[in-house]
C-alpha cells in the first residue's frame, strides 16, 4: 500500500510541478532575476502551498500518533543551524541559479528528450555521492 | 494570458502540498526529492521501494499532466556548461544541506521548522546573487 501512496504522490507532486511551470527552467530563472522582467508567480506556488500545508500539518498530521500505514513518521531529528546546512544551501542555490534546475523538476523532465536533462541528473547523482567520497578519503587519510 | 499563469501558480502550489500532505499521512514520509533520491543508493540495509515508485511516479507524470493539457517545456536550451555545474552543484549542495526546494521550501517551512527557513531563505538569496552575477558578466 505504501508503494502504491508513493507512485500516486509521486505522479501528483510531478503534476504540481508541471502546473505550475517550475519545469520550466526560464520562468525559474525569471523568478531569480530580479533587475529584470521579476516574475513573482513561483512565490505564489510556495504561498499557496504553504497555505494548505502549514494548518493541515498543524492540525491533522501532529495530532495522528502514527502514519495510517507504518509504524512511525520519520521527521528530520536535527533542529540546531550548522555550518553544513548553510554551507550545502548556499551551494545548491549556485547551483539552481546557474541552471534554473532543481531536483524534482529534473526527473520530471527526464521524458522531456533533452539529453541535458539525462546530463544534468547524471551529474547531481554524483555531487549527491561527493562528501561520502570525501569522508572515505578523509578518513583514510586519518589513519 | 498573466493571470492564467497565476492561477497555474496557486493551483500548482495547491496539489504540491496535496501531495506532500497525502505521503506524510499514510507513510509518515517526508517529500524531499533530493533525500528520495539519494536515500535510493543507500542500499546497505534494505532497498525501500517506496523510493522507487515515487521517483518512477515523478518521472511518469508528464504523460498524466498532458492529458489535462499541461506539457513540459518544449526544450531545455540551458548552455551545456551551465547544466553540467549547475547538476553538481546541486547534487553536492542538496546533499550537505540536508534538503532541497520540496524538503526545505514546502515540507520544512511547512512544518515550522527553523533550519528549513534558514536554508530556504539561504539557497534563494544566493541563487539570486548567482543570477546576478551571471547577468552582469555576460
Amino acid at each position: 500500500m505504501t508503494l502504491f501512496i508513493a507512485l500516486f504522490c509521486g505522479i501528483s507532486f510531478g503534476i504540481g510541478l508541471t502546473i505550475s511551470q517550475m519545469v520550466n527552467p526560464n520562468k525559474v530563472l525569471n523568478f531569480l532575476d530580479i533587475t529584470g522582467n521579476w516574475d513573482p508567480s513561483l512565490v505564489l506556488v510556495m504561498f499557496s502551498a504553504l497555505t494548505l500545508f502549514i494548518p493541515v500539518y498543524h492540525k491533522i498530521i501532529k495530532n495522528k500518533p502514527k502514519p495510517t500505514f507504518t509504524n512511525a513518521f520519520s521527521l528530520p531529528s536535527k533542529i540546531t543551524i550548522d555550518y553544513p546546512l548553510l554551507f550545502g544551501a548556499s551551494i545548491f542555490g549556485i547551483g539552481w541559479g546557474i541552471s534554473g534546475i532543481c531536483p524534482g523538476p529534473a526527473l520530471v523532465n527526464m521524458t522531456q528528450g533533452s539529453p541535458k536533462i539525462i546530463v544534468f541528473i547524471l551529474l547531481m547523482l554524483i555531487g549527491m555521492n561527493i562528501p561520502k567520497y570525501v569522508n572515505m578519503l578523509l578518513s583514510r587519510l586519518n589513519k | 494570458m498573466e493571470q492564467l499563469t497565476l492561477m497555474n501558480s496557486v493551483i500548482g502550489g495547491l496539489i504540491l502540498a496535496a501531495s506532500a500532505l497525502t505521503l506524510l499521512f499514510f507513510t509518515g514520509r517526508i517529500t524531499g526529492v533530493s533525500g528520495i533520491l539519494h536515500g535510493l543508493w543507500q542500499t546497505t540495509f534494505s532497498i525501500e521501494y517506496w523510493r522507487i515508485t515515487f521517483i518512477l511516479g515523478l518521472i511518469i507524470s508528464p504523460f498524466f499532466s498532458a492529458i489535462i493539457g499541461f506539457n513540459l517545456p518544449d526544450q531545455i536550451d540551458m548552455s551545456w556548461s551551465a547544466i553540467s555545474a549547475g547538476g553538481l552543484l546541486v547534487g553536492l549542495g542538496t546533499r550537505v544541506g540536508s534538503g532541497c526546494t520540496s524538503g526545505h521550501g514546502i515540507c520544512g517551512i511547512g512544518r515550522l521548522s527553523l533550519r528549513s527557513i534558514v536554508a530556504t531563505s539561504m539557497f534563494i538569496t544566493t541563487a539570486m546573487i548567482t543570477v546576478l552575477l551571471l547577468k552582469f558578466v555576460s
